[in-house]
C-alpha cells in the first residue's frame, strides 16, 4: 500500500525527524511505501497533491497541530503522537493499513464514522464538516452547512436584538416607536444629510431615555446582521479549501452584502473564493516563494479574482435586473393589486433581503414617501403586502421545523425557534439560514407562502404606513386580524411545501455525519 | 564548525537526576562558549522537557530547546552506566543527546540537526555510539553518520 504521513512536535528539531525516520523504518519493513512530510524547523518539503492523492490512508504523528490538514480530507486517517510513531512505527502503519482496507470495504461506515471528516477540525481549530469521499451533491449541501452553521449565531443575535428594539420602541415611543427607532438614531454622528432628526447613540446616548435604549439594541443587532453573508460566505469558501478560504469568502461576502447581492450573491462568493484558493494553494511553487504562500500569495490572489469576479462579472447585471424590476414593478401600478401583491410576495420571498427582495421593499416604501397623509392609498396596500410576504418566510421555517423537527439538523431547530421572534418582527433573514442550507426547496416554499400572503393582503385590503416593524406596528395596521391571518395561511403554505419537498427529495435525508456534526456545531 | 567535538563528549554521565545530567552536558557547552546564558538555555530546555520528558525507548533521552542562547548548533553526548530515568515507559536512558539549536538558525544548520535525528533511530548507529571506546570515537561516528553522510 501507499501511505502519506505529517510528522510535527512542539520544538520540530527532534522528534519530528525521528518520527518520520520511525514510519519509514517501519512501513519498509512492511513492504509497503511511504512519503513523511516532516513539519519541523529545518524547512518543510509539502507532500504534492498527487502523492496524497495517491496514498491509500493518511498518518498524522503530531504533537503540534498539522498545517494545511485539509489536504488530507476524505482520506483514511491515522492520528497519534509523535512518540508513537518513535516508539512504535509497526503498529501504526498496521493501523493505517487496517483504516485503509476498512474503508475499501465499507466506504459508507467509513464516511459515516467520521474519519474523513477531521480535514479541518485538527487541534480544536475551526471545524468543517466535509468528506471529501461523498458525492458531489453532498458535499455541495456540506459546504452550504458549514458556511450555515457559522452564520446562525449572527442571525439569532442579530434578529433578536433588532426585534427587541421593535418592542422596547413600542412600549417607550408609542404606535410610532418602531418607525422612529430605525429612522432618528445612528452611530456616527452629525454631519448628514438630516442633522435636525438625527440622534448619534455612542455621543447622546441618554440611559433614561427608553428610545435610546431601542435604537441601541437596533444598531448593535443591524450591525451583527451586516455580517450574515460574509460569514456566509467565509465559511462555505472554508469548508471547500480550509484556512486559505477565509479571506477570499469573508472579503467577498462583505462584497455581495455591499453591492446588495443579498444572501445567493454570498454564495457564489463563497465558492469562488474557497475554490480560487484551493487552486492556487495546489499550485506547485518554487521553494522559495513557498514560505509566502500561506500568508501573502494565496490571500491576495484568491481575494483579488474573487472580488473582481463580483464586482466586474456580476456588478452591471446585477443592476440591470434590479433597474428592470422596479421599472417593471411601476408598470404593474395601476393593474389588478391581488395580482401586484402576488408578484411582490413571489419577489420578496425569492432571496430573503437579496437584490430582487429589495427591489419590492424599495418599491413598496418609495411609495409610502409617495401616499403622504392618504389613508387608503394603494401604496399602503402595497407596504402591507410586502411586509406580511416577508414575515412569511421565517415564521414558515419555525412552523416546520416545529412540525417535522426530524427534517431539519439540529442547527437549524435552534434556529426555527428565533426563527419565529424574527418573523413576527418581519426580518425576513431569520430564513437565509435555511435556504443557504437547501436552496431550491427553501425558496420554492417561501415564495409560494409570501404569494398567498401578499395576495391575501391585497383581497383583505390591509394598510400600512410604516416601512418595518411586523407586528410591533399593529396599531398602524388596517384591519390587522385578517392581516395576522394572511400571515398565518401564506405561513402555513410556507410550511406545507417545504415540508412536502424535503420529505420527498432524497436531500434532506439526515446522515449520521450530520449528527456527528451538529453536536460538534453546538460544542464550538 | 561542527555539530559535536570531543569536549562535547561525556562518557561517565552519572546522576540520578536527568536536570542535573542534563546541566552537567550543558556547562560543556557553555565552556565551549556555543551557550552564552547556561541558566537561560538550561530554562529552555526544561520548558520542552515538562511537555513530555523526552526519554525514548531504547534507553535513550534527548533533551533538547531551539534556544536565543545558543549560537552554533550543536549535540553534546552523553553516556551513563548506571541509566538516568528520563520519562520512558521502558526504563532509564544511557544514551544523552543534548541537542542545542539556535534560535534563528539556516535551513542547513537545522538539516543537520534533523538528519541526527533521524539517526538516532538507527540500531547501528546507537549500538556504535554504546561502544564508542573514547570521545574522539564518538566524534568520528557522528560526523561519519551525520555531518558528511
Amino acid at each position: 500500500m501507499k501511505f502519506v504521513a505529517v510528522t510535527s512536535c512542539p520544538t520540530g528539531i527532534a522528534h519530528t525527524y525521528m518520527a518520520a525516520e520511525g514510519l519509514e523504518q517501519a512501513a519498509k519493513a512492511a513492504g509497503h511505501e511511504i512519503e513523511v512530510e516532516t513539519q519541523g524547523a529545518a524547512g518543510l518539503t509539502p507532500l504534492s497533491a498527487d502523492t496524497i492523492a495517491a496514498a491509500d490512508a493518511v498518518i498524522f504523528a503530531a504533537d503540534v497541530e498539522v498545517r494545511d490538514a485539509g489536504r488530507f480530507a476524505g482520506k483514511p486517517l491515522v492520528r497519534a503522537g509523535v512518540k508513537k510513531a518513535i516508539s512504535d512505527g509497526p503498529g501504526l502503519i498496521a493501523q493505517a493499513v487496517a483504516a485503509a482496507g476498512e474503508a475499501r470495504v465499507n466506504p459508507e461506515a467509513f464516511a459515516a464514522s467520521g474519519a474523513a471528516a477531521p480535514a479541518g477540525r485538527s487541534g480544536g481549530g475551526l471545524a468543517s464538516k466535509v468528506d471529501s469521499s461523498a458525492p458531489v451533491g453532498t458535499r455541495i449541501r456540506q459546504w452550504l452547512m458549514t458556511g450555515v452553521s457559522y452564520m446562525i449565531p449572527f442571525v439569532a443575535a442579530g434578529g433578536i436584538m433588532i426585534a427587541l428594539g421593535f418592542m422596547v420602541a413600542q412600549l417607550a415611543g408609542g404606535k410610532n416607536g418602531a418607525i422612529v427607532v430605525t429612522k432618528t438614531f445612528a452611530l456616527t454622528g452629525p454631519p448628514n444629510p438630516n442633522p435636525t432628526h438625527l440622534v448619534n447613540i455612542m455621543t447622546d446616548f441618554n440611559p433614561t431615555d427608553g428610545m435610546h435604549w431601542a435604537a441601541l439594541l437596533f444598531l448593535v443587532g443591524a450591525a451583527a446582521f451586516g455580517f450574515l453573508v460574509p460569514i456566509l460566505s467565509g465559511f462555505i469558501a472554508f469548508a471547500i479549501a480550509d484556512r486559505p478560504g477565509l479571506a477570499p469568502g469573508i472579503v467577498g461576502g462583505a462584497i455581495a452584502a455591499t453591492m446588495g447581492a443579498g444572501f445567493l450573491g454570498g454564495i457564489a462568493t463563497g465558492f469562488i473564493g474557497g475554490f480560487a484558493a484551493l487552486w492556487i494553494s495546489r499550485w506547485n511553487v518554487p521553494k522559495g516563494v513557498r514560505g509566502v504562500m500561506p500568508v501573502v500569495v494565496i490571500p491576495l490572489l484568491s481575494t483579488i479574482i474573487t472580488g473582481a469576479a463580483l464586482v466586474l462579472i456580476l456588478g452591471r447585471p446585477l443592476k440591470a435586473m434590479s433597474d428592470g424590476l422596479t421599472s417593471w414593478l411601476g408598470g404593474l401600478t395601476g393593474s389588478n393589486l391581488i395580482i401586484l401583491g402576488v408578484i411582490l410576495g413571489l419577489m420578496m420571498g425569492f432571496d430573503l433581503g437579496g437584490p430582487v427582495n429589495k427591489v419590492a421593499y424599495t418599491f413598496a416604501t418609495t411609495g409610502l414617501v409617495a401616499a403622504g397623509t392618504s389613508t387608503n392609498a394603494p401604496a399602503l396596500k402595497i407596504m402591507a403586502a410586502v411586509m406580511a410576504a416577508g414575515m412569511v418566510p421565517p415564521l414558515g421555517m419555525a412552523l416546520a421545523t416545529t412540525l417535522r423537527p426530524k427534517l431539519f439538523s439540529e442547527a437549524e431547530r435552534e434556529n426555527g425557534q428565533a426563527a419565529w421572534l424574527l418573523g413576527a418582527s418581519f426580518i425576513t433573514e431569520g430564513a437565509i439560514p435555511f435556504a443557504a442550507a437547501d436552496p431550491w426547496r427553501v425558496i420554492v416554499s417561501s415564495m409560494s407562502g409570501g404569494a398567498v400572503a401578499g395576495g391575501l393582503v391585497m383581497a383583505f385590503g390591509n394598510t400600512l404606513r410604516a416601512p418595518h416593524g411586523g407586528l410591533w406596528v399593529v396599531p398602524l395596521i388596517g384591519s390587522p386580524l385578517l392581516y395576522v391571518l394572511a400571515i398565518a395561511v401564506g405561513t402555513v403554505v410556507t410550511t406545507a411545501v417545504v415540508v412536502a419537498l424535503k420529505s420527498a427529495g432524497p436531500g434532506p435525508v439526515r446522515t449520521e455525519l450530520d449528527a456527528e456534526v451538529d453536536a460538534e456545531v453546538v460544542a464550538v | 564548525m561542527s555539530l559535536i567535538t570531543e569536549k562535547l563528549v561525556v562518557l561517565n554521565l552519572d546522576s540520578p537526576d536527568r536536570h542535573v545530567a542534563t546541566r552537567v552536558l550543558a556547562e560543556a557547552l557553555a565552556s565551549e562558549g556555543r551557550v552564552t546564558d547556561l541558566d537561560g538555555f538550561l530554562a529552555d530546555v526544561r520548558k520542552r522537557e515538562e511537555q513530555m520528558p523526552t526519554g525514548l525507548p531504547g534507553g535513550i533521552g534527548i533533551p533538547h530547546a531551539r534556544s536565543a542562547h545558543v549560537t552554533e548548533p550543536s549535540l553534546v553526548f552523553g553516556r551513563s552506566t548506571t541509566g538516568i530515568d528520563w520519562g520512558a515507559e521502558d526504563g532509564p536512558a544511557t544514551l544523552i543527546f543534548l541537542i542545542a539549536a539556535p534560535q534563528g538558525g539556516g535551513d542547513d544548520h537545522l538539516k543537520i540537526l534533523a538528519s541526527l535525528a533521524r539517526r538516532l533511530m538507527r540500531t547501528e548507529f546507537r549500538d556504535s555510539l554504546m561502544n564508542a571506546p573514547d570521545a574522539a570515537a564518538v566524534v568520528d561516528v557522528v560526523n561519519r553518520e551525520v555531518v558528511n553522510q
